[in-house]
C-alpha cells in the first residue's frame, strides 16, 4: 500500500511542485499587465484632463487659438502662435547644434580615442546627463548669457546690420544675450549627453569584424564611419535624436531662464521669445479663469506637437529599416 | 476610574487642540519672508505654527475660495464685488515699494531722475534712447549715453508687476488705454526675467537696461536705482520713510477691504510706487476656530512684528490703519453670528 502510494505520488509530485510556480506566474503576469496598463490609463487620464481643462479656451477662440499672436491677459485674448514657433525653433536650433556634436563625440569615443582618454570622457558625458535642468538654466543665465552677448551677439549684430536676410535673422536690436538662439544653445548642451551616450552604446554593439573587414579592404576612417557604422546603427541613432528632441520640446526651467520670455513673434533668432513650456512656467502661479484654461490648452498643444514628432520619427525609423 | 477618564479626555482634547492650532495659509510670494519670520517668533511664544505656502496670489485666491486654507494672501487687492460674491473679508498686513533699477555706465544709484510718464514711454517703446531730449531735460548735469534702452520686466505673473503697471496706468493715459493694469501684461518691448532674481540678473548683465524690483530686493542686491517724481513734484529717495509717507496720506476707506492703491499718493516725501499686501478670510468661516487663530496671529504681528518687518525692509502699517483692520474683523463671525475676534 505504501509502495502503491509512493508510486502514485511519485509521478504526481511534479504537478504539485508546478502548481505554486503556476500561481506565481499568474500573479506575475497580472502584475506586469497592470503595470503596463497603468501607462495607458495615465496617458489617457492626462490627455482627458488637459482637453477638459483647455476646452473653454479652444471653444472661445477656435482655430484662432493656434494661429493668433495675441496674448493679452488684460482683455482675456489668447493665442499660441508665438509660443508654438518658439518651441519648434529652439528645438530645431538645439538639434542643428547638438546632433553633429553628439555624433562626433560618439564616433571619436568608439573608433579613435586612446583608451586613457575614453573613460574620463564617457564618465563626463554620463555626469552631464544627470545635471538637473535648473542648473543648466542658472549657468546659462549667469555665465553663458553675458559671454554670448559680449562675444557673439554684439560683434555679429555689427557685422550683419543692414544686410539682406541675415541682417534680419541674426540682428539684435538690444543685445542682451537672452533669446531664441541662446535657448537653442542651452538645449543643445542638454541633449548632447543623451544622444552621444546612446549613439556610443549602439556603435559599440556593431561587430568589430565588420569594421575590420572594411579597414582590411583599404577604407579610410571616414569611409568606415559613413558606409559601415552609420548604416548599421542608423535606426538607433534616429531613435536617440528623437529622444533628445523630445527633451528639447518640453524643457521648461532652463529655457525660461534664458529665452527672454517675450510673448511676441520676432523675425530675428537673437530676439527674446517664449516657448510653450516657458510660458506655462511663467504664468501658471497667478493664472485665473480663462487664462488658466488657455495655459492648459497650451499644454495640450505641446502634447500634440510631441506626439506628431514621435509619429514622424517612427515613420522615419521604419523607412530606414526597410532599406 | 472617573479621574482617569477625565485625564484621558483632557489629553485627547489637548492633542486635538495642538493639531488644530497650526494655521494654514497660502498665496503671495512677496510677503513670504516676513510671514515666515513672524511665524517663527509667534511659534516660540505660543507654540502655534504657521503653514504658509507661497504659491502666488492667484493660487492664494483660488485656495481661499475653495476653503482649503484659513487665509489666502494676495498682492493685488480683490475688488469690492468679488469680496461680496465670495463672502470674503480683506485687510492689509505690510507694505513695500517698487523701485526702478538701472544699469547705465557712469550713472550712479539715485542720480538718474525719471517721471512716471517717462517710464511709461520707455516701456511702451516710444522713448528708445537714454539721451532722449525728454530724459535729458530733467537730468541736467548727467551724461547719458546715445544707446538703446533695454527695458526688463517680470515674465511671471506677479504682484510687483501689478503695482508697477497700476502706477503707470495712473500717471499715463496712454499706458492705461494700451496696456492697463494686471499681474502680467502684454509688454510691447523688452526682455522678461522670471522672478525678482531673473529681472535683477538681466539688469546687471545687460548694458543700458532698466527694470523694476521690490525695494527689499534692490537694497539687498545693491542694484542702482533711479528716482521717480511723486505727485508733489518731488524726487524722494526710496526708503521705509518714503513708503510710510505714502501710506500716511492715503484714505484707506476709499475702497472696500482696504483695497486702495498707495501709488502716486500726495505728500512731499511719499514714494510714488508703493503698495500693501493683503490677506483674505471668509466672513462666515465653516471652521471659525481656524480663522480665529489666524486673526490672533495677525493681531500679534501688528503688535510685535514691526521691528522684524523693518529688518527685512518691509514697511509696517500705520497704527490707525491697524485699528481700522481690527474693527473690520468684527465682520468675521461664527455660524451663530457672533464675532470671533
Amino acid at each position: 500500500m505504501t509502495a502503491a502510494t509512493d508510486m502514485m505520488t511519485g509521478p504526481a509530485a511534479p504537478a504539485i511542485r508546478k502548481t505554486p510556480k503556476g500561481t506565481f506566474d499568474i500573479v506575475f503576469r497580472n502584475a506586469s499587465f497592470i503595470a503596463a496598463l497603468m501607462v495607458l490609463v495615465l496617458l489617457a487620464g492626462i490627455m482627458l484632463s488637459m482637453i477638459i481643462g483647455g476646452w473653454p479656451a479652444f471653444r472661445e477662440f477656435g482655430l484662432g487659438f493656434v494661429t493668433s499672436s495675441v496674448w493679452d491677459t488684460q482683455n482675456d485674448q489668447y493665442g499660441a502662435w508665438p509660443a508654438i514657433v518658439g518651441t519648434l525653433s529652439t528645438a530645431l536650433i538645439a538639434l542643428v547644434i547638438g546632433v553633429p556634436l553628439s555624433l562626433g563625440i560618439a564616433v571619436y569615443l568608439t573608433q579613435l580615442a586612446p583608451a586613457w582618454f575614453k573613460q574620463p570622457v564617457s564618465t563626463a558625458i554620463e555626469l552631464l546627463a544627470a545635471v538637473p535642468s535648473i542648473i543648466y538654466g542658472m549657468w546659462g543665465l549667469f555665465v553663458f548669457v553675458p559671454l554670448f552677448a559680449a562675444y557673439v551677439q554684439i560683434p555679429l549684430s555689427n557685422i550683419v546690420e543692414g544686410l539682406p536676410i541675415v541682417g534680419t535673422v541674426l540682428y539684435s536690436r538690444s543685445p542682451s544675450g537672452l533669446g531664441i538662439l541662446t535657448a537653442g544653445f542651452i538645449l543643445a548642451f542638454m541633449i548632447v549627453p543623451f544622444i552621444a551616450s546612446i549613439t556610443r552604446d549602439m556603435l559599440e554593439q556593431i561587430p568589430s569584424v565588420l569594421r575590420e573587414s572594411a579597414y582590411g579592404i583599404g577604407a579610410t576612417t571616414w569611409e568606415v564611419v559613413r558606409h559601415v557604422l552609420v548604416p548599421q546603427a542608423g535606426v538607433s541613432i534616429i531613435g536617440a535624436i528623437m529622444l533628445g528632441l523630445g527633451r528639447a520640446l518640453g524643457e521648461t526651467m532652463a529655457v525660461t531662464f534664458v529665452v527672454g520670455n517675450a510673448n511676441r513673434l520676432s523675425a530675428s533668432i537673437m530676439d527674446p521669445g517664449s516657448t510653450i513650456a516657458s510660458r506655462i512656467a511663467n504664468e501658471f502661479n497667478e493664472a485665473m479663469g480663462l487664462q488658466m484654461n488657455a495655459l492648459i490648452a497650451l499644454g495640450c498643444i505641446l502634447f500634440f506637437v510631441t506626439f506628431v514628432v514621435l509619429v514622424i520619427a517612427r515613420i522615419l525609423v521604419s523607412r530606414v529599416k526597410s532599406y | 476610574m472617573r479621574k482617569i477618564l477625565i485625564i484621558a479626555a483632557a489629553s485627547i482634547g489637548l492633542s486635538g487642540a495642538v493639531q488644530a492650532a497650526d494655521i494654514t495659509g497660502a498665496g503671495a510670494t512677496f510677503p513670504f519672508p516676513i510671514y515666515s519670520k513672524w511665524a517663527e517668533a509667534y511659534k516660540k511664544e505660543t507654540n502655534i505654527g504657521l503653514n504658509y505656502q507661497s504659491i502666488g496670489s492667484g493660487g492664494g485666491i483660488r485656495q481661499i475660495k475653495a476653503k482649503t486654507v484659513a487665509f489666502g494672501a494676495t498682492d493685488a487687492p480683490l475688488k469690492g464685488e468679488d469680496l461680496t460674491k465670495d463672502g470674503l473679508i480683506q485687510f492689509p498686513t505690510v507694505m513695500g515699494g517698487v523701485v526702478p533699477a538701472i544699469n547705465i555706465a557712469g550713472v550712479e544709484a539715485g542720480k538718474l531722475k525719471l517721471t512716471g510718464e517717462l517710464i511709461a514711454q520707455i516701456y511702451l517703446g516710444d522713448i528708445k534712447k537714454w539721451n532722449d531730449p525728454k530724459i535729458v531735460a530733467i537730468n541736467a548735469g548727467l551724461t547719458l549715453p546715445d544707446a538703446n534702452i533695454n527695458p526688463v520686466y517680470r515674465s511671471d505673473g506677479s504682484g510687483t508687476t501689478f503695482v508697477f503697471t497700476d502706477y503707470l496706468s495712473r500717471v499715463s493715459p496712454d499706458w492705461k488705454t494700451k496696456i492697463g493694469t494686471n499681474t502680467s501684461v502684454q509688454w510691447p518691448v523688452g526682455i522678461g526675467g522670471k522672478g525678482n532674481e531673473g529681472v535683477s540678473a538681466s539688469v546687471k548683465q545687460v548694458a543700458n537696461s532698466i527694470g523694476y524690483v521690490e525695494y527689499a530686493y534692490a537694497k539687498q542686491n545693491k542694484l542702482a536705482h533711479a528716482l521717480v517724481q511723486n505727485a508733489d513734484g518731488q524726487f524722494p529717495a526710496p526708503d521705509d520713510k518714503a513708503f510710510q509717507a505714502a501710506a500716511a496720506n492715503a484714505n484707506w476707506n476709499e475702497a472696500p477691504g482696504f483695497g486702495i492703491s498707495l501709488n502716486n499718493q500726495k505728500g512731499a516725501n511719499a514714494w510714488p510706487i508703493t503698495s500693501a499686501t493683503f490677506l483674505l478670510v471668509h466672513a462666515k468661516p465653516e471652521k471659525p476656530e481656524e480663522v480665529q487663530s489666524a486673526l490672533k496671529f495677525v493681531d500679534w504681528a501688528y503688535k510685535n512684528g514691526d521691528k522684524l518687518a523693518l529688518d527685512l525692509d518691509y514697511v509696517p502699517l500705520p497704527a490707525n490703519v491697524k485699528d481700522q483692520v481690527r474693527n473690520a474683523w468684527k465682520g468675521v463671525t461664527d455660524p451663530a453670528g457672533k464675532p470671533i475676534f
